[in-house]
């Protein structure tokens, strides 16, 4: 499989990725590595993960990262009450020997992402989501694990990866990544998507609406991205109020004032936002768009 | 293709055999003739970060194609006075040992202090500066000196950042139970949980976030203060630093820089202005709108290094420092004034800041930095 065709792949499971990204895919499919995603909220990283899973057909094992994030809710954990409760069921029939084995067997672990991951049969989409949230121990415990694909407990041994899975990290630039990470992962920063991918995207997401009213859509969000903002409208923004304006039967933009301006909730999420786009500059970037 | 790594890592892209290797390899699995496609490829195995992946295309086009690009780096290198190669002992270590496999650079070697001090621990440092810290950073004027009170700055920095973080640890009380602890204790009691230990989060240390004033009136202190910000960076991911004058500039990139020659470069580059006027409110307001929502919250002290001389209006700086008060911040003022004998902040501007300040301190001896560690520890 090369790299178009890897392309037209995400494309037909409405993933319309830039060539870069795309390359970046293809080679940490091929070379085994991770991938590491930068870019703005909403640009559409997470999202890349899922349809990979989708193309690929297989699990998506999403590891959510905060700050605080340590091992036990990472990779593995006893289940301690079972334990305790095992224990007392037993009562003294069974040596100690025979409870040890029962309560340290894998019927007692609690599998959390990353064991979960690589203990699949066939390779699943790991999503380490926001890798920048956790802090700085557990990226060198990732780097462990993304290297070797190996867990040691001590009550079990050392668990082999039964696969390799495909693992996707994503980093939103709450803090730097060390270097030591970056240089093990292929890189791809992704950009907001310009005004024909953009395009592309509504049209796959949105296949109902009218070719005119894309285009404003469209044109207008490219706009409101340009003005100063705190946070400007990602992709999964712009469909959202796609779908409110269709749902709202809005053929033309520059109909309905007063509705444009009650949808922009959609788009601008802070009240300094939207305090930044009153009506009249709504109105001039729906008169640019159309 | 070695010869292309070569050229990267020249041009300041952190590349080693490892990339090289995974380069060929995936050149392998792409039709290597075309050369849009290696581009994609190239770019993707060796930029990692988003800046290097905003250079990489002309990197790519000069190597291959040969349209030529001046290396800004080897001209600026002989205008150096030797001495400055001590600005950073530690990163110089990291790159010495980096470029020693590559055996593309010949660094000087005084790594070996650098490491000592590195690891010990703050009181160490303590005794070690004892002569210099109580005096007016205006007396390092002359060149020897300056690079001695730089490196104390730096290493005052890392002693004060040095904290090993633990996560959950148990505790007399806390929000959860420790169960891995209880059950390991329950086997003096025949499986009984009887002892019941609980865990806690420990206290983490603060984000801080540091502004630093270059303008004319500053100039005096501004190098060893950047020193001060390149320890306080190196020790923590989470730090971020700015400098302004007339304009704001983000830092935390160049002073991570691994490589001192080029850190100071770019520097100098993104310091054009350094020693002009200052607009301290301007920039404060500049501040709030690009960069505080990412990396100021409730867990950030704020620093501001300046003299609180301005060309802005005070009711500016009093409006910018409310704002960025809101977001639940601690603001921290050092002015290298206020060591002064009957110094009154009567500088209009620094006035109207006071009533939003937390901590207003002085910084006129290494000294004062380094009474500072209280407060930028925890919360």
């Amino acid at each position: 499989m090369t790299w178009t065709d890897l392309k037209s792949d995400l494309a037909e499971a409405s993933y319309i990725a830039s060539n870069e990204l795309a390359m970046a895919l293809h080679l940490s499919l091929h070379l085994g590595r991770p991938l590491l995603l930068e870019g703005a909220a909403g640009v559409g990283k997470t999202q890349i993960a899922k349809t990979l899973a989708e193309i690929k057909g297989t699990n998506l094992i999403r590891l959510q990262c905060y700050e605080g994030l340590d091992s036990a809710s990472a990779i593995y954990e006893w289940n301690y009450q079972r334990q305790l409760l095992a224990i007392r069921a037993t009562g003294d029939a069974a040596s100690g020997d025979e409870i040890e084995d029962k309560i340290f067997s894998e019927k007692y672990l609690l599998r959390r992402p990353l064991l979960e991951a690589i203990q699949q049969d066939t390779p699943p989409v790991l999503l380490i989501d926001e890798v920048d949230r956790a802090d700085e121990e557990f990226e060198a415990y990732l780097l462990e694990i993304l290297s070797d694909f190996q867990v040691s407990i001590p009550e079990l041994g050392t668990i082999e990866a039964t696969c390799r899975p495909h693992v996707v990290l994503t980093a939103n630039g709450a803090r730097d990544l060390s270097d030591a990470l970056r240089r093990r992962c292929i890189y791809s920063f992704v950009e907001y998507p310009n005004r024909t991918t953009e395009l592309a995207i509504l049209a796959k997401r949105q296949p109902g609406l009218n070719a005119r009213l894309s285009e404003q859509i469209v044109g207008f969000v490219q706009a409101l991205r340009k003005e100063e903002l705190e946070k400007k409208p990602g992709v999964a923004e712009m469909l959202d109020w796609a779908a409110a304006l269709s749902g709202l039967g809005l053929n033309d933009l520059s109909d309905d004032p007063v509705t444009l301006q009650a949808t922009l909730v959609c788009l601008l999420k802070t009240q300094a936002d939207q305090a930044a786009i009153p009506t009249e500059v709504a109105q001039r970037l729906a008169g640019k768009a159309a | 293709m070695t010869g292309f790594m070569a050229h990267l890592r020249y041009n300041g892209m952190t590349v080693g055999v490892a990339e090289t290797e995974c380069a060929l390899e995936a050149l392998t699995q792409i039709d290597a003739s075309d050369p849009a496609q290696t581009r994609l490829a190239l770019k993707a195995i060796c930029a990692n970060d988003a800046e290097r992946f905003d250079r990489f295309d002309e990197l790519f086009t000069a190597y291959w194609f040969n349209t030529g690009r001046e290396r800004s780096r080897d001209a600026k290198k002989d205008e150096r006075p030797p001495e400055k190669n001590r600005w950073s002992n530690q990163s110089l270590f990291d790159q010495g040992q980096e470029s020693a496999g590559a055996g593309t650079q010949d660094l000087p070697d005084d790594s070996d202090d650098g490491e000592a001090s590195h690891s010990g621990d703050g009181k160490l440092i303590a005794s070690q500066m004892k002569n210099i810290d109580k005096a007016d950073l205006r007396e390092f004027m002359k060149p020897e000196d300056l690079p001695r009170a730089e490196r104390v700055a730096e290493q005052i920095a890392k002693a004060i950042r040095d904290r090993r973080s633990r996560r959950r640890r148990a505790a007399r009380r806390g929000a959860s139970l420790d169960l891995r602890k209880i059950a390991r204790r329950s086997v003096a009691t025949g499986g009984e949980p009887i002892e019941l230990i609980k865990r806690t989060k420990p206290d983490r240390p603060v984000h801080l976030v540091a502004l630093l004033d270059v303008s004319g009136s500053m100039t005096v202190y501004s190098r060893v203060f950047l020193a001060f910000l390149k320890g306080l960076m190196s020790a923590d991911q989470r730090t971020d630093a700015y400098l302004f004058h007339t304009q704001l500039v983000r830092i935390s990139d160049a002073l991570r820089d691994g490589d001192t020659f080029r850190a100071v470069n770019r520097l100098s580059m993104m310091a054009q202005g350094f020693g002009g006027g200052t607009k301290i409110g301007t920039n404060l307001e500049l501040f709030n709108a690009q960069y505080a929502s990412r990396c100021v919250n409730g867990r950030t002290v704020v620093l501001i290094l300046s003299d609180g001389y301005d060309t802005d209006p005070p009711e500016k700086i009093a409006q910018a420092l409310a704002r960025l008060k809101k977001r639940g911040c601690k603001i921290i003022w050092l002015n290298p004034l206020k060591g002064w004998k009957d110094y009154e902040p009567v500088a209009a501007g620094m006035a109207a800041a006071l009533p939003h300040l937390d901590l207003f301190a002085s910084a006129t001896t290494l000294g004062d930095l380094a009474a500072l560690e209280p407060h930028l520890g925890r919360v």
